[in-house]
């Protein structure tokens, strides 16, 4: 039992600015910004269900989405093409525009 | 248990008097510190009562923890070597870790490996910010530092700087990738292999692969 795949790799997404209480696994630095999908992971039961004893399901699609640090960072030190890469549970993510 | 502190003689003569002819007192520390945590205690609570009740045996818990501290870089170290010789495994290893892992009979359960490749133009980092996941499977336990607090929120803000701590500058024409290791995935990093090596058998450059390169702040060492 699990979500359908939303996006695909190469699409650009912004990760939702929320801050729900409990045990949520997408770092507060990384809320609002937006990257591109790597790769889809597969799809995983929902840790902030799992945290507390519910099933997690329907599971959710997991990727890995890649951002430019220069963006995250207003006063990052380091080139342009610097990048992270962090895995984000598809409830996280909104269709973003296409990169200019 | 109560610890006495009165009741011991104290095992350290340095050949001084501390008390009369040394003029101060050394600070002290508590046998132990602090007493249990809330989890320590739960933890104790929990093993007791799965052992009175019979599920498993306090051996069985010896046996897992003797399981868990044997693991060792050098798991993670044969990984890389083998992919630096094999360019068909190599491309396995890239398309799914934890297959190749396997494939080599390597024990890692369901972990899901993802391993990145170090090239000319692209240095890889690895940390978890949420807590310390880590591939303990090929790897061990993780040291210290990789738990810290500091290593944890400088790692992705300004890994650069860090980099260059741990004595492994980053060339300004190298893009430099972190890996923020915060759910399901566990990251290996694929050092390059050093110049010179073309001669070295597989097990002579697994001795090059050390632990932390395959975490990504230091490079492979040269022979």
């Amino acid at each position: 039992m699990s979500e359908m795949p939303r996006f695909q790799a190469g699409d650009r997404v912004r990760v939702r600015r929320a801050s729900p209480p409990g045990h949520v696994r997408t770092p507060w630095y990384i809320r609002g910004h937006s990257g591109a999908i790597e790769r889809l992971c597969g799809a995983f039961a929902n840790p902030e269900e799992l945290a507390y004893r519910r099933s997690g399901l329907p599971a959710q699609p997991l990727y890995r989405v890649r951002f430019r640090q220069a963006e995250i960072w207003p006063d990052y030190r380091g080139q342009p093409e610097d990048s992270i890469e962090i895995e984000i549970y598809q409830h996280w993510l909104e269709p973003a525009e296409q990169a200019p | 248990m109560t610890i006495d502190h009165h009741d011991h003689e104290h095992g350290h003569d340095h050949g001084h008097d501390h008390e009369d002819n040394h003029g101060h007192h050394h600070p002290t520390l508590p046998d132990e510190a602090g007493g249990l945590s809330q989890y320590q205690v739960m933890e104790i609570a929990v093993r007791e009562l799965l052992i009175e009740k019979g599920v498993f045996g306090a051996a069985d818990v010896r046996r897992a923890i003797e399981a868990m501290d044997g693991r060792h870089a050098g798991l993670g170290a044969s990984f890389v070597a083998r992919a630096w010789v094999d360019p068909a495994f190599k491309a396995r290893a890239l398309a799914d870790g934890s297959a190749a892992a396997r494939e080599l009979g390597l024990e890692i359960g369901p972990t899901r490996l993802i391993v990145v490749e170090n090239t000319q133009s692209l240095h890889n980092l690895v940390v978890c910010t949420l807590c310390s996941c880590y591939p303990r499977m090929l790897l061990g336990l993780p040291p210290d530092w990789y738990k810290s607090r500091a290593y944890r929120s400088r790692a992705v803000h300004e890994p650069r700087a860090v980099l260059a701590e741990f004595g492994t500058p980053i060339a300004e024409d190298v893009e430099l990738r972190v890996h923020d290791s915060t759910a399901d995935m566990r990251y290996l990093v694929m050092p390059l292999r050093p110049a010179g090596t073309e001669a070295l058998d597989e097990a002579a450059l697994a001795a090059l692969v050390t632990r932390d390169s395959m975490i990504g702040v230091a490079l492979a060492e040269t022979p």
